[in-house]
Formats: structure tokens, sequence, C-alpha cells
């Protein structure tokens, strides 16, 4: 009877080994990164973290399919290492000599990857499920671009301003030429008087600071011919 | 911008820089009149000088302000959270990053494809881009409302654009200074390099750097003084000039060096993260068991523990090197953008320090198209015949519209390329040609000793030694061995060659200038530097006909 007993112990534990092996059949390894993401509050990895793992998945199997009696004893894990990965297989609820296809485990897991990183308040990047591709959430983009509407308000002060500087100068040389039409009409009049040396009234003279002399600044004379 | 940048900057601003900056100065407010006239007087033969200057303002106008489009659309993008360059854009089925985004980074796949949408070569044109194309109009429109109504309203803008920077600037320099890894730039900076010093390239574009900032040959030192009072101190105003450009020189680049630092220890670190996730992930070692102190004894062991294994990662392994972090040097505007951009969006509150370099860069760039729009104009409006039949208005409007159109192929794909050439080429051999002539002109067709007893008496002092000799001889010496160096080094090369920027491969690539490229880069160059030898030939034929015509009436 015992010897019965330790064949079936032994003949089951081979099984599962041979099931739950690193790259077998529809078995995903799993890497987690704990003390990156909780730094201090790190929890240890044990027995009890395990346990809640193939919880985790029992419950994610049996979300999936309304059909599906997976067991927590149905999850197999093996090769556990230090850096906190390993291997995990499903395996049939009614036989358990065969396993889920991974498909199966795949699509399940994707469906339900929030609760299972919040069990382990871990995130995608720090739960990582090899094989498993994650979907990126797209980010929010408003109906006009942001720059758009920046853009168009600078703009908008830009052209208010040209515009104004514009008919505030049109504006102010009408003014001038209202004024010196009528300082020529007081001329005729000769009612304005106007300073004037040499026959050329002073205000034309504009020129830079300091006058230049014509008798000391004749430019051909500089120089001897060539 | 290399570290060790100091040395041959320092001594170029002693030996090129203050000297020439008096030289301008006092032949402005000597002679009294812009730059076409100054050299007149100087020697009828000399016409051409002012024109070749005129020549390059406008081809520097026209380019110029397409940095101020960049900076314009890099600021508008700073409103969002987060900055758009600082993660890479999804894939189409969203299973993953952008590839070309995975190739390189993000900050460089935002400036290469989100902003330019650079083309693999020149010789693709591409479209042009309208978004670029709408921040360019912008950028020209605000250029406008500035020197719409003449020098008085740009004195007033250049008060706002002068300041500003100097107060973004101190801002940076305290946050900088607390980054983390900021010493290591700063160490960087101040050590010099040796093998640099030997390379020509580095003294060239200190020698290039200020004249750019000192605004040397362009026309408008002269064109300025000649506003200014015939006994002004001339020579205190230029040292006290050259002084305080070099100061503020050497702040900005505290500032960015330091940034630099951060930037590289932080790619730098994550490098080394990276590494050691990768073996940690491969070994599957405990967490922490790999640390940045002993990642190297740890490669050590694993290689001899697990040597296929080992084998079979290392091309994946890279040796993260601070040293060669610190070195990459990003061609030419590039670094501006791409290297600040990558360094802000790792700090906090990334969108106020954003917003307030960009503003900065925005003012810098607006000033300096101030200056050279007030270059080209000035002679516009000192003509009469353009000035009796239109106003400044509409000149200054035409101007701005010319410039603008032609700026619209800076927008297209391989807009950046030809940006570049302009960059290069547009200005660099002009502006030494120009100021070599001057040195010479002053010296020695005008006459040292002449000039000496003119400035005696404006300034009411005799003129030291030190600003002889460096007119004689030392200035005009460097210039000619830069010249010489210029030619000798396109000789050798051959040809021409420039970086293109390759999707695929997510890099720069050398690729050669086609032959119409070529052709252009020849016209730049030419179409300056010849005004100088056609002015001289014009003034000759003019005055023997003038001759004949005399003889012939006598």
């Amino acid at each position: 009877m015992l010897g019965v007993l330790l064949l079936a112990f032994s003949v089951v534990s081979v099984a599962s080994a041979e099931l739950c092996k690193p790259d077998a059949q529809n078995a995903f390894k799993v890497r987690l990164s704990i003390k990156t993401a909780l730094g201090d509050n790190a929890y240890a990895w044990d027995a009890n973290e395990e346990y809640l793992f193939k919880a985790m998945i029992a419950f994610t199997m049996r979300r999936y399919s309304s059909k599906s009696t997976t067991q927590i004893s149905n999850v197999l894990l093996c090769n556990v290492t230090d850096r906190v990965s390993f291997w995990f297989v499903v395996t049939d609820s009614s036989k358990n000599t065969t396993t889920v296809p991974g498909s199966e485990v795949e699509a399940a897991i994707r469906m339900n990857r929030n609760r299972i990183n919040s069990a382990f308040l871990l995130s995608d990047k720090t739960l990582q499920f090899l094989k498993i591709s994650t979907t990126l959430s797209p980010p929010v983009e408003p109906s006009t671009p942001v720059w758009l509407i920046v853009f168009g308000v600078v703009l908008s002060l830009i052209v208010a301003g040209i515009v104004f500087l514009v008919v505030s100068g049109i504006q102010q040389r009408k003014k001038k030429n209202k004024e010196s039409t009528e300082r020529e009409n007081l001329e005729e009049k000769g009612e304005v008087t106007i300073t004037i040396e040499n026959g050329i009234p002073c205000e034309t003279l504009d020129l830079k600071a300091g006058h230049v002399n014509g008798v000391f600044a004749a430019d051909d004379e500089r120089f001897t011919s060539l | 911008m290399q570290g060790g940048f100091l040395i041959p900057y320092i001594i170029m601003l002693i030996v090129e820089g203050m000297p020439l900056l008096y030289l301008e100065l006092a032949v402005g407010q000597r002679m009294r009149k812009g730059s076409i006239g100054a050299w007149k007087i100087i020697s009828p033969y000399l016409c051409g000088v002012g024109v070749a200057s005129v020549v390059v303002s406008f081809f520097l106008s026209m380019y110029y302000n397409v940095i101020n489009a960049w900076a314009f659309w890099y600021l508008f993008h700073s409103f969002q959270d987060p900055l758009p360059w600082a993660t890479c854009p999804l894939n189409s089925n969203r299973t993953g990053y952008e590839e070309e985004c995975e190739k390189t980074s993000s900050t460089q796949y935002f400036w290469y494809r989100q902003t330019l949408n650079i083309s693999p070569s020149l010789e693709t044109s591409g479209t042009v881009q309208w978004e670029q194309a709408l921040c360019l109009i912008l950028a020209w429109l605000v250029v406008y409302l500035c020197i719409l109504r003449g020098t008085a309203s740009t004195g007033k803008v250049v008060y706002v654009t002068a300041s500003l920077p100097y107060c973004v600037l101190i801002i940076y320099l305290i946050r900088g200074l607390t980054l983390h890894g900021a010493v290591n730039g700063l160490i960087y900076m101040f050590t010099p390099k040796l093998e640099q010093l030997s390379n020509p390239k580095t003294w060239i574009s200190a020698a290039t750097q200020i004249f750019f900032s000192l605004g040397l040959g362009f026309g408008s030192l002269i064109a300025f003084a000649s506003y200014n009072d015939p006994s002004n101190n001339c020579e205190r105003h230029a040292i006290i000039v050259s002084l305080i450009n070099s100061t503020t020189s050497i702040f900005a680049s505290i500032v960015t060096f330091s940034i630099y630092g951060f930037k590289a220890t932080f790619n730098y670190e994550s490098c080394i993260n990276k590494v050691i996730l990768l073996l940690m992930n491969t070994f599957d070692l405990e967490e922490g068991s790999l640390t940045a102190d002993n990642l190297s004894e740890m490669k050590d062991y694993l290689m001899a523990a697990h040597p296929q294994e080992y084998a079979q990662l290392s091309p994946q392994l890279k040796n993260c090197s601070l040293e060669a972090e610190l070195d990459t040097a990003v061609q030419g505007t590039g670094l501006a953008f791409i290297v600040y951009s990558e360094a802000i969006k790792n700090m906090e509150v990334s969108q106020l320090y954003s917003v307030l370099y960009f503003a900065m860069l925005l003012m810098l760039g607006i000033g300096s198209m101030l200056g050279n729009t007030a270059a080209i104009l000035t002679p516009l409006t000192d003509s009469k015949a353009i000035t009796s039949r239109f106003s400044k208005e509409v000149i200054s409007g035409f101007v701005c519209f010319i410039n603008c159109i032609i700026g619209l192929i800076f927008t297209m794909e391989a807009g950046n390329y030809w940006f570049d050439i302009f960059n290069d080429y547009a200005a660099t051999l002009s502006l030494l040609l120009i100021v070599l002539v001057e040195t010479i002109a002053v010296c020695y067709i005008y006459g040292l000793r002449r000039f000496e007893k003119d400035l005696q008496t404006m300034i009411g002092r005799k003129l030291n030694w030190y600003w002889k000799a460096m007119w004689a001889f030392a200035s005009p010496l460097l210039i000619i061995s830069l010249f010489i160096f210029y030619l000798s080094d396109y000789i050798l090369t051959g040809t021409l060659q420039y970086q293109a920027w390759d999707g695929t491969q997510g890099q720069l690539v050398t690729r050669d200038y086609p032959s119409y490229a070529l052709a252009v880069i020849g016209l730049l160059v030419a179409s300056s530097t010849m005004c100088i030898p056609l002015g001289a030939l014009l003034t000759f034929i003019r005055k023997r006909l003038k001759r004949e015509r005399v003889s012939t009436v006598a």
C-alpha cells in the first residue's frame, strides 16, 4: 500500500516536473523586479507570495472563461531564482496531465493584467510575463493640438500690434502733411518767421552731429592721382 | 562646443576681438559715415568692402530667422504634460514604440522627424512643411513689428531682448549648478585638451565665434560709431564692450556646461543601469547584487563562470563611459535644441524650464535679426531715390516679405541641409576676408601714422604701442594663417561633405555634396568676396573714363 502511494506520488511529481520546466510547451516565464518598484518597502518573495500568485492565475483563468474550473493546485511553478523569476504552467482541471493552451492563458492574463499587477503592488514593467507583450496606452491627445492654440494667440497679438503701428504711422503722416500745407499757406502770407541761413531754412540742414566742411573734405584730392 | 574651449577663445579675443573692435569703432567715429562711405574715404578703391558687408548681412538675414522659427515651435510645444520630446510615440499597432525612435533617443526623434521631418539626403527635397512655414511667417512678422518704425523703436525693443536672457541665464545658473552631475561638465569645460589645441579647426571656430558675437565685419559697428560724438573715447568703449561680451559668453558657457554635465551623467547612469538589468535578467541574479561599483568585477566573474552565455550577450553590452557622453558633439544648431531639450526633460517642472529656455533663445535670435535687418535697411533708407517713392514701412515690409519667401526653402524636408550650407559658408570666409582688408587698408593704405594722428586729435591721448602692434602685424597674420588653413583643408579633403540623418539607422551619416550644392556654396562665397575686387575695378574704370573725358575736353 505504501509502495503504491509512493509510486503514485513519484509519478505525479515526475509528471508535474515534465509539465513545468523552462521552455516547456504552454509554459510562461515571469520576472518580478520588486526592489526596483518598491525600494525600501519591498517584500521578500517566499512561499506565501507564490501561493498568492497561483491564486491570481487561477482567478484569471476563471474570470476569462466562465466554464473554467481551475484550482490553485492546477497552477505549477518551477525554477524560482533569486532574481525572482520563475516558470509557470496551468494544467487542465479535468485531466492533470495536459496543460491549458498557451493562447488561452495569454488572453486571460491580458484581460486581467491590472488585477494581477495590483495584487503585487507592481506594474507592467516590474511584473513581466516574458512572452506576453503589453499593449501600451496611447497618450491623451486633445482635438486641436495645444501648440496651434498658443500659436494662434501669439499670431493674433503680433498682427494686432503691426496693424496698430501701421495705422498710427499713416495718421501721423497725414497730420504732418496737413501741418506743412498750413505752414506753406502761412508763409505765403508772410506771418511765420523761419530762421534762414544763406537762403536755406535751418530745419532742412538735418545732418549728423557735426557739419562736414566742404573745403577740407574733398575726396579726390586726398591722394596723389594714380 | 568642445571642452577646453576657453584658451583659444581668450587668446582670439585679445589678439583679434579687441583690436578689431577698436579699429572699426575708430574708423566709424573718424569718417562719420556708414560702412560704404567710410571705406570710400580711406581709399576710393575700397568701396567694395562696404558692399560686401551688406551682401553678407543679406545672406545672414535670409537663413537666420529659421532658428527663431524652430525656437517658436519648441516654445509652443512646451505647454504640454509630458513634454512631447520626453517619450517616444507608439507605433501603429500599439505594441511598442516607433522603430526610428527606438534606435535613437526621443529628443533626437522629435528634432529630426517631428520638427524637421528631414529627408535622407540633400537631393530628395520633399515638400514644404506647413507647420514650420507657419512658424517662419510668425518669426518674420515679429521682426517686422520691431523694425517697422525704424531705429528708434528698435532701440526700445533691444532693452527687452538684451535683458531678458540675463535673467533666464541667472535662473539657469542656479538650477544648473544644483543638478546632479553638473560638476562633471564644469571639470570637462575647464580642462584643456592638448590634441584639440593643436587642431586648427578649434582656433578657426574660436575666431568665427568672436567675430560673430562682436559683430565685426558686418558694417554695423562703423555705422553706429559714425553717430558718436567725435571726441568720444572709443578706446575705452572697445575694451569695455569686448570684456562684457566675453564675460557673458563665459557665464553662458558655465550654465551650458553644467547642464551638459547633468545630461551626460544622466545618460551614463542610465547606460549602466541598462547593462545591470541585462546581466541580472540573463543570469537571474538577485536584485541589488549588481551595482555601478562592482559592475566590472561581476562582469569578469560572470565571464569566467558562464562563458557561452556571456559571449552571446556581449554584443549587447555597451561600454558605458562618461567621457564618451561628454564628447558627443552634436553638429550645428541641433546642439541648442537636442542637447538642451534632453537635459530639460529630466528636470522637475520641465515645462517651466523649457518655456524659459526657448523664450531666451527667441530673444537672442530676434535681437540678432534686428541688427541684421538694420544693416540691410540702412543703405536702402539712406538712398534718396527709394525713400522719396516708398515709405519706411513699405520698404521694411518688402524686405521681410522677400526674405520670408526665400526662407521657405529652409522649411522643406531637405531644408536643414541647405541651412547648414548657409550657416557654414555664407558668412565665415567672407567675414575673414572683409576684416583682413579692413585692417590692411587702415594700416598700410591709409597709413598707420596718419590714423594715429587722427585718433590723437579725437581722443586726446597717444595711441598705445599694443594697438599698433596688433593692427599692423598680429591680427592680419593670424587671419592670413586661418585663411591658409581653410583653403588647405578644402584642397586636402577634396570634396565637401555634410552630415545627413539616416532614419533607418537612427544616426547621422556623412555624404558628399551634389554638384549643384557645391555651385551654390561657391556662389555664396564668391558673391560677397568678389565685391571687393569688383569695386576696385569699377572705380579704376570710372577714373580712367573721367581722365579721358577731361583730356578730350581740354
